[in-house]
């Protein structure tokens, strides 16, 4: 058997808010630098790997050879979900304030699926294999929550 | 040629929700104490000394620092880090004692989970870019992988919930566990998703705990312990930070590390799985090849208790403590890392009677 | 840094180069049993060390552990509200959450009866006659400002009284620093 220490407990411990703040400036680098360019513009772009697959978001090295990407080809708008969980209750740093999907979402002319979520309304409007298109927010930096989320494709 | 190294002591402290009455030095103290003291062996008797937690779990920066008060370091004794589960800390002692220089090592971990909101806090982990800002919690990714392995056909909600029945029920023998009771895999089922499609009982609790291990090489083992856990082969790999590149419903990191650690050279008696999340269990099991002859998480595994960058060095420990009471004889441990089972550690263990294979 | 091709729909845009990324964790920190009796000691204007029941030493704050014997360290030391320094630096620069006026000194001071010093400030003395080995005397808050925190002493300031000897910690405990504490950095030998 395993040796078992239980933890002492002692009287009286003191306790306090403690928050750390990272407020972190990263440099791109040309391939993340272009993606992000690329959602500033409302165009989702992928690197093309060695093997020919499109990799979105952009891998700046090759998955499989470990070789520079440097060729950036446009996929999207629209994608299909791969996989998707539904948040009954968001958290307040969730990227929406209202039950959502988390969802994989390969974009068309993608040979991988990239994260993101989808406010779709209700669990019931979501299935995997489903249809979505972006939503861009009005003022864009240049930043992943540029695209503020996807939604079920209309018509 | 390969040194044989033991697993010769095993300690840990009871894991629980928050330990609020004690700074992590004050936790790791007597598990140290009990490892060591298991051997009667001190300080003075070790090599080298390593250990595995994180900064971002109790936001304190180089908390490694002052957590290693709690062994003694001075005289300076040899000692490294690694920002990762303590499985990984004894990774780096092993090929430490491969070298020939030490023959003895100390590994240990300590999670302060407690400290803040973990499923936020994993989400520093990942690429900073593209998934960080959107936080992105632990239980989400997982969810998202559990729904693949259901639309892919490899598991039910129903198979989730067995694993959940079987680890808190195994959980109910194992004292040092935070989570455990009996209800049927059926009746779990009626509850509301938590993050769909994860029960709040496909999920492990978040938990504070401390564990350690003492290692030794060759003849130093046998010195110490009666039945020394030898380690027959052990591996790590990683998998992609972007989950879109890999394939969520395989583990082919744990499959590879598996054949590089000689896992199916022979029977095993037990196998101790580091998968948080239920359906993970169901990953493994099919990547390591178990079959219903090995006896899988008689802890009750993370889903009883998961200390954050202790919970692989524990699943160690758990089987080095079956061959230590030979209770069985050879046995695998698993541990993972990072989101969805991004990186993943497979350590084969067997006792003395495995065939002479002590040159 | 390598050449990437972008498609014809963004030659020409200003690219992104850098992103902000900030980030804020919440935590509650506990700091354990020995600090927590040491912080309550402060409150009520107490100094308590702790001593190690192998090596004798009495470290201040305590945080439960004897670091050289990694044992607890259970014995309370009520501790002099006066010691040495046994280190200090000036300090001119300004920076972000500062409120002390510059220059200002931040010193290594061992309480009286205690084995590793504290750090804290020197005040009510000139900047540049702040040395080694000066006797300095805690400066606390008005008793009703008192709390489990440092900050209840608000400074240390000189006492007056001689000199003290002043052993550097470390020194003779075979660091390889040794020599260097004499007067040659490693490395800097004949």
């Amino acid at each position: 058997m395993p040796l078992v220490t239980e933890p002492t407990r002692a009287v009286q411990v003191l306790s306090a808010p403690l928050v750390i703040e990272y407020p972190f400036k990263r440099t791109t680098g040309p391939v993340v630098g272009a993606f992000l360019t690329g959602l500033r513009e409302r165009i989702l772009l992928g690197t093309r790997a060695s093997d020919g697959r499109v990799i979105v978001p952009p891998a700046e090295s090759d998955p499989v050879t470990g070789d520079d990407l440097t060729e950036l080809v446009e996929v999207g708008p629209g994608g299909e979900v791969t996989t998707w969980a539904w948040v009954h209750h968001p958290h307040p740093k969730h990227p929406l304030d209202r039950p959502f999907a988390w969802a994989l979402v390969r974009l068309d002319g993608a040979d991988t699926a990239m994260l993101h979520v989808v406010d779709a309304g209700t669990v019931d409007a979501m299935r995997t294999g489903m249809r979505v298109e972006p939503r861009w927010r009005d003022e864009r930096e240049g930043a992943i929550g540029d695209l503020a989320c996807f939604t079920p494709e209309q018509g | 040629m390969k040194r044989d190294v033991a697993v010769i002591s095993f300690a840990q402290s009871a894991h629980v929700r928050a330990v609020d009455s004690e700074n992590e030095v004050e936790m790791l103290m007597p598990v140290v104490g009990d490892v060591l003291g298991a051997i009667d062996m001190t300080m003075d008797d070790i090599g080298f000394t390593c250990s595995g937690s994180t900064d971002y779990l109790a936001g304190q920066a180089f908390s490694f620092v002052m957590i290693l008060d709690g062994v003694g370091p001075w005289p300076p004794i040899q000692e490294s880090h690694v920002e990762m589960d303590g499985a990984w800390a004894l990774y780096e002692a092993w090929v430490k004692l491969q070298l020939g220089e030490i023959d003895t090592a100390l590994v240990y971990c300590c999670a302060r989970a407690s400290a803040g909101d973990l499923p936020m806090v994993l989400t520093r982990q990942l690429d900073p870019y593209t998934a960080g800002p959107l936080w992105p919690d632990s239980i989400s990714l997982a969810a998202l992988q559990a729904r693949a392995l259901i639309d892919a056909g490899k598991a039910t909600e129903a198979d989730m919930a067995e694993v959940a029945a079987r680890s808190r029920r195994a959980a109910l023998d194992n004292p040092v566990a935070q989570l455990a009771w009996d209800r049927p895999a059926g009746e779990l089922l009626t509850e509301d998703h938590l993050v769909a499609p994860l029960r709040r009982h496909d999920c492990p609790p978040i938990s504070d705990g401390v564990a350690a291990v003492a290692l030794a090489a060759g003849d130093a083992a046998g010195d110490r312990c009666r039945r020394p856990a030898w380690i027959s082969g052990i591996d790590h790999r990683v998998e992609p930070i972007h989950l879109g590149l890999r394939d969520l419903t395989e583990s082919r990191s744990t499959r590879l590390a598996a054949e590089r650690a000689g896992v199916h050279d022979g029977p095993l008696d037990v196998a101790e799985l580091h998968a948080p999340f239920t359906h993970q269990e169901l990953i493994l099991r099919d990547a390591l090849g178990l079959d219903a002859t090995t006896a899988v998480n008689p802890s009750g595994g993370a889903l009883a208790a998961n200390p954050m960058m202790t919970a692989g060095l524990v699943r160690i420990g758990e089987v080095a403590s079956h061959i230590h009471d030979g209770t069985a004889n050879r046995g695998v441990a698993h541990a993972t890392s990072g989101p969805c089972l991004q990186q993943n550690l497979v350590c084969v263990l067997e006792g003395d009677g495995a065939g002479g294979r002590r040159r | 840094m390598v050449d990437v091709v972008l498609p014809e729909s963004l030659r020409g845009v200003e690219p992104v180069r850098s992103v902000r990324i900030p980030a804020r964790l919440e935590y509650r920190y506990t700091p354990g049993a020995a600090s927590s009796r040491f912080l309550r000691g402060i409150a009520e204007k107490r100094i308590l060390g702790e001593r190690c029941s192998v090596c004798q030493k009495v470290y201040v704050p305590p945080r439960g552990a004897c670091p050289t014997d990694g044992v607890p360290t259970a014995e309370q030391v009520e501790l002099a509200h006066a010691g040495t320094v046994v280190s200090f630096c000036v300090v001119n620069v300004a920076f972000y959450g500062q409120e002390m006026e510059i220059p200002y000194v931040t010193a290594n001071i061992r309480l009286d009866g205690s084995d590793l010093p504290i750090m804290h400030l020197i005040q009510e003395c000139p900047a540049d006659e702040v040395r080694i080995g000066m006797r300095v005397e805690a400066v606390w808050v008005d008793d009703a400002d008192l709390g489990p925190t440092l900050e209840s002493i608000r400074w240390f300031r000189p006492t007056g009284e001689p000199d003290a000897d002043v052993d550097i910690p470390g020194e003779g405990v075979g660091t390889g620093l040794g020599s260097w504490v004499g007067g040659t950095a490693p490395g800097e030998g004949p």
